[in-house]
């Protein structure tokens, strides 16, 4: 058992004891209503108008609430979610291929490694359906069939196909959906939309979320903002790492200063990486690449049998075509017969990464492995590829100059998405009264390790169905409460700390970028906190993450003015926070001594080498409480009991 | 293929410092860059030289360095988003250039498209055209099963062609009038194209295209240059499509 003080508290979620496929039902019937014109009364902050905050906004709008909603882009429809390729499950059984909402839980429940909350996801899996026709009712294009009935693929960790796509773009058609509710809702005036807005702190009064501060990313300005209820919906942090497939703004730190304010961070260990992204190439990148995981479906994974053909492939003396079918390794249909190329994304990530080590990747660096869709195209036809693959293929060759249709893409692992994040109750609410979060930016719904087409469905369940039933919840006692007063001291302390923040910055004058320890911090968080992790690793990782962060106090240089539009400035903030952020990954890396989905302890596996789970002591969320500079964080816990499931050792065999 | 390594390359960057200073162009060297290096990427090390001098980097707008947000916008060479077809500026590769080359690195230029500071432009005036009708007017909840309304594939294709306009404004850049019509066009078109967005079609066209002309966007002269920089190739077979919609509407108001 690991280390419990006195002081550990145990997180209730607050779900209701009843059967699971009553919990919702009955929870949404003893949730408070606000009246119509109460809710006019009311004012909600929305921080971040990706696919949760615009649904989310949208929707309280639509309700009558009065929302402010920020985001740092220009427009809401620049937020990371636009990236998204691959598509959304729901759990609609359209293919009668048995599916069914028990189905689409379990199957996230076990890809999480069974370290999701049961009730949680069980809600996200039955409101999935929902979710399709709210987005084909605002006019999202998905993909259809001859009858003109929608159409569906696979993605990983799952044998039916309930994934629903336009394209390889259905992230961008669904945030383009929610951008337009969005839109209605501002031209209604009912939404005050602040754009190229960075939240820099979050302010409490009397115990409760009551505003945030923000910075004008164009005039420099320090700002105040106040309102019954603040939302958090900034997406992931997986830019600790610097290099990811995230957009080069996404951050954490909203997170961060919610953290620091007092919500609990919830298994921030838990980083998912993706195996199908184009491959590191020099020193200069500055971005990963993604190939969508939908690229499983039609492409086969392989590296050479034998080694000598791999050195031939890294030294450019031959090419993949000069292999033989027969001294072609395809591991993973050799290592999982029964799911094959569509093994879980930790599964097959940790199998691209044995080959590698072992001396079997295929590009220069030797950090590759082959998709080929010969075999695809042999039997489909290039325009059957096209049409589904289409801009997938374009992108790739524009990075790489090669031709997928001619030679077999190259693909590594990289940083992904993050499953950990606030903790939430039922409610969306965290451990801070009257503030939420949703989307990627809480801990909810993926466990350790989220399944292929998830995020955009958490996303916009968080945003389009719960929250704006849940937070009724709280604001029907908050009716009689005036508008924030942002003259308050506390807001006075919160700006002041936020302005002097930002002077240090600049008074440090020293003489590197920001780039060089955003990069170094990366470089240290991969090679020990990333797909392989153990406890001497970790703890050196602790002590260099450390040092960074003191070099970059004494040594950063920001150029430029505070009162004018400044990339470096806003970069400093964000890697500042990183380099806090990193610590506390690798601590919770650290006290989690079990492997469990992308959390791989070299310390914990099984005889074939598969990640091995310690339910008896980790069947829980660990959740952190920030105590203060230099102070090591209070751990905390919220048991995860399973009822309705029997915990197994995944097997994807 | 495999990258080369070109010695130098010239730049001619626009510098402007805010919305109301007068501009200027600069001109800068940098050293040693891979014909693999995206174009930002070579901007970001020539940033991070001038970080080095104690210099102000160039401010440019960018966000998912994949093509897909729309964020970045530069006019290099005279071209919107480059030398490069069907790209966005950061898809653009160094590979498209040669050693010794001098590349002119400009903001777009649009009367409605104010310059902020050096390479970034204030492109709000788009989110205005669409929050005057670029949407489908329906609440969350509330709605039909998506399968009770099928779309055949071909409406949903030409709707997804449409809907793949990830609002950059290159069209804008590239058009001598400064016209929005292939932006607004493509917005139309797709919701027009879908069952669920006729029921408010004309509405949509009329108000749309009254902001575009309050925005002060020119008009559209057929020259088919926002097509050909288009990045994502929105075809001008939309504004066509366009026209007759907003005329039919004018005529059965
Ligand atoms: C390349 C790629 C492909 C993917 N493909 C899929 C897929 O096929 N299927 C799937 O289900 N998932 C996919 N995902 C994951 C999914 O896209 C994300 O998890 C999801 O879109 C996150 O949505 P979000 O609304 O939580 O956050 P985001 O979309 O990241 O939005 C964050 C918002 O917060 C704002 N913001 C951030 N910080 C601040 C601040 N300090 N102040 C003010 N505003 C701030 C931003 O401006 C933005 O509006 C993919 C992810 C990537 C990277
Ligand atoms: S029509 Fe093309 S060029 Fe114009 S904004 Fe859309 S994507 Fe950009
Ligand atoms: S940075 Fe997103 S399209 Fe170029």
């Amino acid at each position: 058992m690991s280390f419990i003080s006195s002081d550990m508290r145990i997180l209730e979620s607050g779900a209701p004891e009843v059967p699971l496929a009553d919990k919702w039902a009955t929870h949404k019937a003893d949730l408070r209503v606000v009246s119509p014109a109460n809710k006019r009364k009311l004012d909600i902050i929305v921080v971040g108008t990706g696919l949760a905050g615009a649904s989310a906004a949208a929707s309280l709008a639509e309700l009558g609430y009065n929302v402010k909603a920020f985001c740092y882009q220009d427009s809401p429809r620049r937020a990371h979610s636009i990236s998204a390729q691959g598509g959304i499950n729901a759990a609609k059984n359209y293919q009668n291929d048995n599916d069914s909402v028990f189905r689409l839980f379990y199957d996230t429940i076990k890809g999480g490694d069974f370290r999701a909350r049961e009730a949680s996801v069980y809600r996200l899996a039955e409101i999935s359906p929902n979710i399709i026709d709210q987005c084909v009712a605002q006019g999202v294009p998905f993909g259809r069939e001859y009858g003109g009935l929608l159409a569906n693929r696979s993605f990983g960790g799952a044998q039916v196909s309930r994934t629903f796509f336009a394209r390889g773009q259905t992230g961008q058609q669904l945030l383009l959906g929610a951008y337009q509710a969005l839109n209605r809702q501002i031209a209604a005036k009912r939404v005050k939309m602040f754009s190229r807005h960075e939240m820099l702190d979050l302010v409490i009064i009397d115990g409760k979320a009551r505003g945030i501060i923000t910075r004008d990313l164009v005039t420099g300005e320090i700002m105040r903002f106040g309102a019954h209820s603040v939302v958090i919906a900034t997406g992931g942090y997986g830019n600790v790492f610097y290099l990811s497939t995230n957009a080069m703004g996404s951050n954490g730190s909203a997170v961060w200063q919610c953290y620091k304010k007092g919500a609990y961070f919830a298994n921030p260990c838990f980083v998912q990486i993706h195996p199908t992204c184009i491959p590191v190439h020099g020193e200069q990148q500055s971005k990963l690449t993604l190939m969508s995981e939908s690229l499983r479906n039609d492409g086969r994974v392989w590296v050479p049998k034998n080694k000598a053909d791999a050195e031939k492939l890294r030294k450019g003396e031959i090419t993949p075509s000069d292999i033989p079918d027969t001294d072609r390794d395809f591991y993973l249909e050799r290592r999982y017969p029964s799911y094959g190329n569509l093994v879980p994304r930790d599964v097959a990530s940790r199998a691209a990464k044995e080959r590698c080590d072992a001396g079997y990747g295929v590009n220069p660096e030797g950090k590759a492995v082959f998709l080929d869709f010969k075999y695809s195209i042999e039997s489909m036809g290039r325009g059957y590829i096209s049409t589904r693959y289409g801009n997938l293929f374009q992108m790739y060759e524009k990075i790489t100059d090669v031709d997928p249709y001619k030679e077999p893409m190259m693909i590594y692992p990289a940083i992904h998405y993050t499953m950990g994040g606030s903790w939430v109750d039922y409610n969306l609410m965290t451990t801070i009264p009257g503030l939420y979060s949703v989307g990627e930016a809480n801990f909810s719904d993926h466990g350790a390790n989220r399944l292929g087409a998830s995020a955009l469905m958490q996303g916009l369940a968080d945003g389009y169905f719960i929250l704006p039933y849940t937070i009724g919840e709280y604001l029907a006692d908050e009716i009689q409460t005036p508008p924030t007063d942002t003259d308050s001291p506390e807001f006075e302390n919160a700006e002041m700390t936020v302005r002097e923040r930002i002077k240090r910055l600049f008074s440090i004058q020293g003489t590197r970028p920001v780039d060089y320890f955003h990069k170094k911090l990366g470089h240290i968080m991969w090679d020990y906190v990333g797909m392989s992790r153990n406890a001497e690793g970790l703890t050196k990782a602790i002590s260099l993450i450390r040092e960074i962060r003191e070099e970059f106090w004494k040594d950063v240089r920001i150029t430029g003015e505070e009162d004018n539009l400044n990339p470096e400035l806003e970069k400093a903030l964000r890697v500042a926070d990183f380099s806090e952020m990193a610590e506390l990954i690798a601590t919770d890396a650290l006290e989690r001594k079990e492997s469990c989905g992308g959390h791989f302890r070299e310390e914990s596996v099984t005889e074939e080498g598969e990640a091995k789970r310690d339910d008896l002591n980790f069947s829980s969320v660990l959740c952190w409480e920030y105590m203060g500079e230099g102070e090591k964080p209070e751990l905390h816990r919220e048991d995860l009991a399973f009822e309705n499931v029997i915990l197994s050792q995944r097997s994807y065999k | 293929m495999a990258d080369q390594i070109f010695k130098k390359i010239y730049l001619k960057v626009w510098r402007q410092k805010n919305a109301v200073s007068k501009g200027r162009f600069e001109k800068y060297t940098v050293e040693n860059i891979s014909s693999g290096l995206s174009f930002l990427e070579m901007l970001d090390i020539l940033n991070n030289q001038l970080i080095e001098e104690n210099k102000d980097p160039i401010a440019f707008d960018h966000d998912c360095r994949e093509g897909i947000c729309g964020a970045c916008s530069l006019y290099i060479n005279g071209r919107p988003h480059g030398p490069d077809d069907e790209v966005t500026t950061c898809q653009l590769h160094m590979r498209k250039f040669n050693d010794g080359d001098t590349i002119t690195v400009e903001p777009w230029r649009a009367g409605a498209f104010p310059v902020i500071k050096d390479l970034i432009v204030d492109r709000n005036a788009f989110e205005k055209i669409l929050q005057a009708g670029g949407f489908i007017s329906v609440n969350t909840g509330g709605v039909p099963d998506a399968n009770a309304i099928p779309v055949s594939p071909d409406d949903a294709e030409e709707a997804m062609d449409a809907a793949a306009c990830i609002g950059c404004g290159a069209c804008v850049a590239a058009c001598k009038n400064s016209s929005a019509m292939l932006f607004v066009s493509a917005k139309v078109s797709h919701l027009m194209k879908l069952p669920q967005g006729k029921p408010e079609a004309k509405r949509r066209v009329l108000s749309m295209m009254a902001k575009m002309d309050e925005l002060g966007f020119g008009s559209c002269s057929n020259t088919g240059a926002c097509e050909a920089e288009c990045p994502k190739k929105i075809s001008i077979t939309n504004i066509a499509r366009l026209n007759r919609e907003f005329l039919k509407a004018k005529f059965s108001e």
